[in-house]
C-alpha cells in the first residue's frame, strides 16, 4: 500500500492504494467515480476508457502508480451538464440503449475528434475498434461522430 | 391509496435529470400522492410516473411512461421516472422477456394513465361545479373549456386520490396520439452520456463489502476442500467460505472471498487453492455434444406439432429435399458482468441489481428463506445489457448468501470469466428437416427435428419424456395452413450444461433452419424465394409484408455479382423479414453491404426505439453467425473473455435499414424478433452470391 496523489477531471485526490492496482479501481471504488466501467479487465473491450493527458487510455490495465502527477479525465469530467459536442451528438442521435459501454465510446470519439476533426469513415473505424457494443448501437456511434464533427467545424469556422 | 404528499417538490434540469432512480423509504416519501401503482403526484405538481419492468437497452423507461404520459397529458420531460420495486401483486408480471413489455401491458398503462387524468379532471370539475364532460386535460392541468379556467395537477391530487378509480375510462383513438407512434428521446439518454445512470456494479452502500466467487467449473460440483491460508493473509479481506448456488434442479458450490474493496477480492481469489468434487454427472466437449445430437435425430422424437400424415406424403412427392442444420451454444456476454448487492438482515433483506425478473426474485428469496414476501425488497438499477441472462434467480440468492453469512450488506461481482464461463448458455441445436415438393413446386410435406437440450427438463423435478414446446417458434404460423402434411418434433439432449433463454429464444437458432431450409425448397421449386414463400402464405398480413419488403428493399432490381437473400420470422407476435445483399469484395472475399429489415409489431410506441432494437437484434445475430460461439472441453466452457469469444466490431457492420408496418394489428414484441431472419438472410444471400450452401453457424466470412 502507498498513498498516490492524482487528479481527476482537474480536482487533486490522494488515495491509499497497492502500487499496482488499475486506475479503474481507483476512480471506482476510491475516488467513487462510477461513470468509467468494468467490462473485461484485460484491454478488449473498452468500457474503462478514460483521457491519460487528453489521450484514451485503457483504465483497467494502467496501474494507479503510473498515473500520478497526471491529468486523468473521466466521462464526469466532459462537462457539468452534457453541453459538451459529443454529448449532445450523442443524444440527438440517440445512441445508447443499455449504456453500459458509452462512457468508453464517448471518451475514444472525443479523443478522435480532438486530433481529426473531419474523420472518415476508416478512421472512425481504427479508433473505435477497441469498443464493443453488446447491443449493436455502432451504427448510430457512427453517425454521432460525424455529426459531432460537423458541429465542431461549424463553430470552430463562425468563431474564425 | 393516498400517502403523505411533501410540502416540497424536487425539480431537476432536462440535461441532469435524477430519473432511473430506485424507489427506496426515503424515496417513496418524495413522490408525493399515489393515484395508482404506476402514477404519484405531489402538491407542486410534479408528477412520477414508475416503470415496472427492466431496462436493459430495451426502452422500457421511456415505452412505459409513454404510454402512461399519453392519456395522463403529461409532458415527460418535466416527469421523474422510477424504477418500481418488486412487487407482483402491485405490478403484476415484472418478468421483462419475451418481448413482452408493451404488448403484455399497453391496454393497462394506457388505462392507468388515463384512469388518474379522469379522476383528476372530476375533481376540477367538482371544485368549479361544472359538469365533467366541459373539461379536458393538457400538460399536466385541468382546463374548463368554455371559460379557460385551469388548475395544475397538484392543487387536485389530494382530492382526486380519495376518488374511487373509474371502472370505465375513454381511451384516444391511435390517430389523436400526441406522444405515442412518436420518436420522442428517450429520457434514459441524459443519464446514459455523462456516467450519472446507475448499473447494478455501480450501487454503493455504507459499510457495503465485496465478494469474488471461485464456482465450479463443470456447473454443478461440488467443493471437496480448499485452502485458504494465502487468501486470508492478504489485507482486506474479510472472510473466506463455501456457498452453494442454485443451477435450476441443481446446485453449484464455490468459495467466496470477502473483502473491504472488489479489487482486493479479485485478487485474494487467485490465490485460492480449491479441490472440485466433479463427480456424478457428464464432462461433455462440443464434439460429443454435437456427435450426439446428430445422432439423436435417427431416433423417434417428441412430437410437438403435426398434421396429416408426414411420412406418407413424403414418400409420394414428385421432389425431395433434405438437410441438416447445426447452431452453436452462446453466452450472453451482457457489456455488464454478473452482480448483485444484497443486504441480509433479521429484518428483512434487500436487493439491487441488473435484474430482469425482480418479481421472480423476491418469490425465489422469499421461499428459499422461508421468510414472508413483503419481507423481501428487490430494486432494480438500470441493467448493462440482460438478453436473458439475468432474469435467473441464481446469482440474487447466492448474493443474499454471502450477506448472510457476513451479516453485512455485500456486492458479488462476477469477473468477465465468470460471466463467459458460467453459463448459463443458449442451447446449441442440430436440426433434421426434409420437406417434399409437388411438380408445380408446393410443400405438401415438411418435418423439423430438434436435437437439442429442453431448458424445462432442467428443472426440480423434470418431466423428461416432454416434448420442448417451442420446436415451431420462429416459423411463420399460416404455413401450417398452407402445408396439409407436417411434423415438428425434438429430441432432448442429455447434457449437465445448464441452458437459458439467450435473445429470441429459440427462434435464434430454429429462424437459421426453417428459413434457410425454406430457401433451398425455393430453389428446388425454380421459384424466386420471396414468390415461393408467398404461395404459402394467405393471410393478408403477410402478403403486404412480403409485398412491402420487395419495394423497400428494391428485390426487383438485383444487379449482377449481388447475392440477394431473404429471410421472414415471426416470434413474440411480430413478424420480421430481413433482406441481406452481398457481393465480393476485391480480394474475393465477401463482404455484407446492406441489411433491409421491416418489422410488423402491430401497435406501437416509440419508432426510433424499434428500429435501434432491430439494428442491434442483428448485429447480435451477425456476431452469432459470423463471430462466436461457447465450446465446451472436459465439461468446462472454453472460451472465458472478448479476447476468445470475439464480438462484431464497428467495422462489421453493414448498412442497415429498418421500416415499420403500419397496421391495425395488436402490439407484438420489439426487442427480440428483430434477430432470427438475419443469419438465414445472410446464408441465403451468399449461397445467392455464390452457390454455397451454409448449414452451420458459425462460419468464418473471409473464408467461404
Amino acid at each position: 500500500m502507498a498513498s498516490y496523489s492524482i487528479q481527476i477531471n482537474g480536482k487533486n485526490y490522494s488515495v491509499d492504494a497497492d502500487p499496482q492496482m488499475p486506475l479503474l479501481w481507483v476512480i471506482r471504488d476510491l475516488v467513487g467515480l462510477t461513470g468509467t466501467k468494468y467490462g473485461c479487465g484485460i484491454s478488449q473491450c473498452g468500457a474503462c476508457t478514460v483521457h491519460l493527458n487528453g489521450n484514451p487510455v485503457r483504465s483497467c490495465s494502467l496501474p494507479v502508480s503510473a498515473t500520478v502527477n497526471q491529468k486523468i479525465t473521466t466521462i464526469e469530467g466532459l462537462s457539468a451538464d452534457n453541453s459538451h459536442p459529443v454529448q449532445q451528438a450523442w443524444i440527438k442521435e440517440q445512441v445508447p440503449q443499455c449504456g453500459y459501454c458509452q462512457s468508453g465510446q464517448i471518451m475514444a470519439a472525443v479523443a478522435l475528434l480532438k486530433r481529426n476533426p473531419n474523420p472518415a469513415d476508416k478512421d472512425i473505424d481504427m479508433a473505435m475498434q477497441g469498443h464493443i457494443c453488446r447491443c449493436g448501437t455502432y451504427p448510430r456511434i457512427r453517425k454521432a461522430i460525424k455529426s459531432a464533427a460537423q458541429v465542431q467545424t461549424k463553430s470552430i469556422t463562425s468563431k474564425n | 391509496m393516498s400517502g403523505v404528499a411533501l410540502t416540497l417538490g424536487v425539480y431537476f434540469p432536462v440535461a441532469a435529470k435524477g430519473n432511473g432512480e430506485v424507489i427506496t423509504g426515503d424515496t417513496a416519501e418524495t413522490l408525493g400522492i399515489e393515484l395508482n401503482a404506476w402514477v404519484s403526484i405531489d402538491k407542486l405538481g410534479k408528477v412520477t410516473i414508475l416503470n415496472h419492468r427492466s431496462e436493459m437497452g430495451q426502452g422500457s423507461f421511456q415505452s412505459v411512461p409513454q404510454m402512461v404520459a399519453e392519456e395522463l397529458e403529461v409532458d415527460l420531460d418535466h416527469v421523474r421516472i422510477l424504477f418500481a420495486p418488486g412487487s407482483q401483486t402491485k405490478y403484476g408480471s415484472q418478468i421483462t422477456g419475451g418481448s413482452s413489455t408493451i404488448r403484455g401491458s399497453y391496454k393497462q398503462m394506457l388505462r392507468i394513465g388515463a384512469t388518474a387524468r379522469d379522476m383528476l379532471l372530476e375533481t376540477a370539475a367538482k371544485k368549479w361545479n361544472v359538469p365533467k364532460e366541459e373539461c379536458y386535460a393538457e400538460n399536466g392541468e385541468a382546463i374548463h373549456r368554455p371559460t379557460g379556467r385551469k388548475i395544475g395537477y397538484g392543487d387536485l391530487v389530494e382530492e382526486a386520490a380519495k376518488l374511487q378509480p373509474p371502472k370505465d375510462v375513454k381511451l384516444k383513438l391511435r390517430k389523436d396520439y400526441k406522444i405515442i407512434g412518436k420518436p420522442m428521446p428517450r429520457q434514459d439518454t441524459p443519464l446514459k452520456v455523462n456516467g450519472k445512470a446507475e448499473f447494478g456494479i455501480d450501487k454503493k452502500m455504507p459499510g457495503m463489502l465485496y465478494a469474488s466467487v471461485e464456482r465450479n467449473p463443470r456447473f454443478h460440483g461440488k467443493v471437496k476442500s480448499f485452502d485458504d491460508t494465502a487468501v486470508r493473509a492478504i489485507p482486506g479481506v474479510k472472510n473466506v467460505f463455501k456457498v452453494q448456488m442454485p443451477v435450476f434442479g441443481s446446485t453449484r458450490d464455490g468459495v467466496a472471498v470477502v473483502a473491504d474493496s472488489l479489487w482486493t477480492a479479485m485478487q485474494a481469489r487467485k490465490q485460492l487453492k480449491v479441490v472440485w468434487d466433479d463427480e456424478g454427472f457428464e464432462h461433455l466437449s462440443t464434439d460429443q455434444l454435437f456427435t450426439r445430437m446428430k445422432e439423436d435425430l435417427a431416433k423417434k422424437e417428441f412430437s410437438q406439432r403435426t398434421g396429416g400424415n408426414f411420412e406418407a406424403a413424403f414418400e409420394k412427392a414428385d421432389k425431395k429435399v433434405e438437410a441438416v442444420y447445426e447452431t452453436p451454444y452462446e453466452s450472453h456476454s451482457a457489456m455488464e458482468p454478473l452482480n448483485c448487492t444484497a443486504f441480509w438482515q433479521e429484518s428483512g433483506v434487500e436487493i439491487w441489481g441488473p435484474i430482469q425478473a425482480p418479481d421472480w426474485i423476491q418469490r425465489d428469496v422469499s421461499d428459499r428463506l422461508s421468510i414472508p414476501v413483503d419481507k423481501v425488497k428487490v430494486n432494480m438499477t438500470f441493467l448493462g445489457g440482460g438478453f436473458g441472462r439475468k432474469a435467473f434467480t441464481d446469482y440474487t440468492y447466492e448474493a443474499v448468501l454471502i450477506s448472510k453469512e457476513m451479516k453485512a450488506p455485500v456486492q458479488v461481482v462476477w469477473t468477465r470469466e465468470d460471466d463467459m464461463l458460467q453459463g448459463p448458455f443458449r442451447p446449441g441445436a442440430v436440426y433434421g428437416c426434409k420437406a417434399g415438393l409437388s411438380k408445380d413446386g408446393q410443400i405438401q410435406a415438411f418435418q423439423t427435428k430438434m436435437a437439442a437440450q429442453n431448458m424445462d427438463h432442467q428443472d426440480v423435478h423434470p418431466d423428461s419424456t416432454m416434448f420442448n414446446a417451442s420446436t415451431t417458434e420462429g416459423l411463420l404460423e399460416p404455413y401450417f395452413s398452407a402445408i396439409q402434411h407436417y411434423s415438428f418434433g425434438d429430441i432432448p439432449t442429455e447434457s449437465p450444461i445448464p441452458v437459458m433463454w439467450w435473445r429470441s429464444v429459440y427462434s435464434s437458432t430454429n429462424g437459421f433452419a426453417y428459413e434457410s431450409f425454406m430457401d433451398e425448397l425455393a430453389h428446388a421449386a425454380g421459384k424466386d424465394p420471396l414468390e415461393f414463400r408467398k404461395n404459402h402464405l394467405e393471410p393478408d398480413r403477410y402478403r403486404a409484408l412480403i409485398d412491402e419488403l420487395i419495394e423497400k428493399s428494391g428485390w426487383a432490381s438485383r444487379g449482377k455479382n449481388e447475392g440477394w437473400g431473404v429471410a421472414i420470422t415471426e416470434c413474440f407476435s411480430s413478424i420480421v423479414g430481413e433482406v441481406v445483399k452481398v457481393s465480393k469484395k476485391a480480394d474475393g472475399k465477401i463482404k455484407i453491404d446492406k441489411v433491409i429489415a421491416l418489422m410488423d409489431c402491430g401497435w406501437y410506441v416509440n419508432p426510433d426505439i424499434i428500429r435501434a432494437q432491430v439494428e442491434g437484434s442483428i448485429i447480435m445475430a451477425l456476431g452469432a453467425a459470423t463471430k462466436h460461439e461457447t465450446h465446451f472441453a472436459d465439461g468446462k466452457a472454453v472460451e472465458k473473455n472478448f479476447d476468445m469469444y470475439k464480438m462484431p466490431r464497428i467495422g462489421d457492420i453493414p448498412e442497415i435499414i429498418v421500416h415499420i408496418m403500419d397496421n391495425e394489428e395488436k402490439a407484438g414484441g420489439v426487442g427480440e424478433p428483430g434477430l432470427p431472419p438475419f443469419s438465414p438472410a445472410l446464408c441465403n444471400a451468399i449461397f445467392d452470391l455464390t452457390g454455397k450452401r451454409i448449414r452451420k453457424l458459425p462460419f468464418n466470412l473471409d473464408e467461404v
